[in-house]
């Protein structure tokens, strides 16, 4: 089925406009709760947004002129891949999106001649090989319950997601472990004070250009909490609470883990996408659960 | 309105100090203190950061690393002097080796002197800096309002 096309323009340009500010204030949420963790009061929830407001207030010194525009296309494939998710467009096409927009933040890291910014730069390209089999294999179970790549098909299916696929709704929780830039994962760049390879990828951004990525960062929130809605889509509250479960559980993750290898984070995300995911997969297959029409 | 002074972020640079100041810098990140209230963040890269916090009495060993710190930060930028010796190089002034002071290498706007500063002094440094970091937004600000052609006018 395809999609009413206003419908779906306007689920778009509701993402596009909203996104941010939702986002943002998702990420002043987590470091207030970060910081009671701590048993610290922490910054106000908008600190977020004083942050890369202030960035923008800054020079923006650039090593070479393409960073500029990887830091563009960085922030633009990622808006592409959440108005495709949110206007309810094939999920293949989401990722591969979303996959691009990395891509593109991994050459700007490249871009420049720092060391630092070489092994943020490699270290995010683990983080991509390390996640990106678990969030195909999340799409090919959703086309396996729903027959349908369509995120308008998953999100109408009239059987809870979840009971269909548990083991890769926990595979995806690992991974977004890794998405969001939490402990023990956050390899490439971290929202703490980690020192000991400078900022990784985000080294040698500063000023507007920091501020943008920042702000691809909320998007990218908004996107991938938007993936756990579907598996609760049957249920509305319950899939508000369960995205809200979720989050907090990463920050409780993040608060209790110390940083791990890159070794031990691949092997682990590859293991767990490997059982997990294909057991489930497996599972679907033999049972032949693929019910819906 | 500015949101500079709501989101100062920090980088601190030890110039051959006996990290005295430096634990006390710490200490104002801890949960005693935690200055992360005020959107202070020690970012540990001198691109993101708009205070530099500079602790000890520069050597011939760490001039040029401190210069290119500073030069490293994006404009408008302060930076504070902690400790006694990086005001005036304190009780080592007179040796061979040492410099004596932060500005003798980089231009210092705040001076917090103290051995070791407290941590009350140093969150009351960077408050004071906040003002001066205003300031400088507004001038640069003026600057590139100035610097930039008129509407209409051929470039």
């Amino acid at each position: 089925m395809i999609p009413e096309p206003f419908q779906a323009i306007a689920y778009a340009l509701v993402y596009i406009l909203l996104a941010p500010a939702l986002g943002g204030l998702i990420a002043g949420i987590d470091r207030k709760v970060t910081a009671r963790m701590q048993g610290r009061v922490g910054p106000p929830v908008l600190q977020p947004f004083y942050d890369v407001l202030k960035l923008f207030e800054k020079e923006n010194p650039v090593v070479t002129e393409t960073q500029n525009f990887y830091v563009l296309s960085y922030v633009v494939f990622m808006v592409v891949a959440g108005a495709l998710f949110f206007s309810g467009g094939d999920m293949l096409l989401v990722i591969f999106a979303f996959t691009l927009s990395h891509i593109f933040l991994v050459l700007g890291a490249y871009a420049s001649f720092s060391p630092y910014s070489h092994v943020g730069a490699e270290r995010e390209l683990l983080q991509i090989i390390a996640y990106e089999p678990m969030i195909i294999l999340t799409a090919v179970g959703m086309y396996m319950v729903t027959k349908s790549f369509f995120v308008s098909d998953i999100i109408s299916a009239p059987v809870p997601m979840i009971l269909y696929l548990p083991g890769i709704f926990i595979g995806y929780l690992i991974v977004l472990t890794i998405k969001l830039r939490k402990s023990p994962f956050d390899l490439s760049t971290s929202h703490h004070a980690h020192q000991e390879i400078v900022k990784g990828v985000t080294t040698d951004f500063a000023g507007p250009n920091l501020g943008t990525i920042e702000i691809a960062h909320w998007y990218e929130y908004v996107f991938l909490l938007g993936v756990i809605w579907l598996f609760f889509a049957w249920n509305p509250v319950i899939a508000i609470v369960a995205i809200l479960g979720a989050y907090f559980l990463e920050i409780l993750i993040d608060n209790t883990m110390a940083r791990v290898k890159w070794q031990l984070m691949l092997r682990s995300a590859w293991v767990i996408a490997g059982t997990l995911g294909l057991v489930n997969l497996g599972v679907l297959y033999y049972l032949r659960m693929v019910a819906v029409p | 309105m500015t949101y500079l002074a709501k989101s100062p972020w920090i980088v601190h640079y030890n110039a051959s100090s006996c990290n005295g100041c430096d634990i006390e810098i710490l200490a104002a990140l801890t949960p005693v203190f935690d200055v992360e209230r005020f959107g202070i963040i020690n970012t540990g890269n001198p691109k993101h950061a708009d205070i530099l916090l500079c602790t000890g009495s520069v050597n011939e060993q760490n001039r040029v690393p401190l210069k290119n710190v500073y030069d490293q930060m994006p404009e408008p930028k302060v930076v504070i002097a902690i400790g006694i010796c990086a005001t005036s190089g304190g009780v080592f002034r007179e040796c061979y080796n040492v410099s004596g002071g932060i500005d003798t290498t980089i231009p210092v706007d705040v001076y917090v002197p103290g051995c070791a500063a407290r941590p009350e002094s140093i969150i009351d440094g960077v408050v004071t800096a906040l003002g001066i970091l205003e300031e400088k937004r507004k001038k640069m600000a003026e600057k590139n309002r100035a610097g930039k052609p008129a509407a209409g006018e051929a470039v």
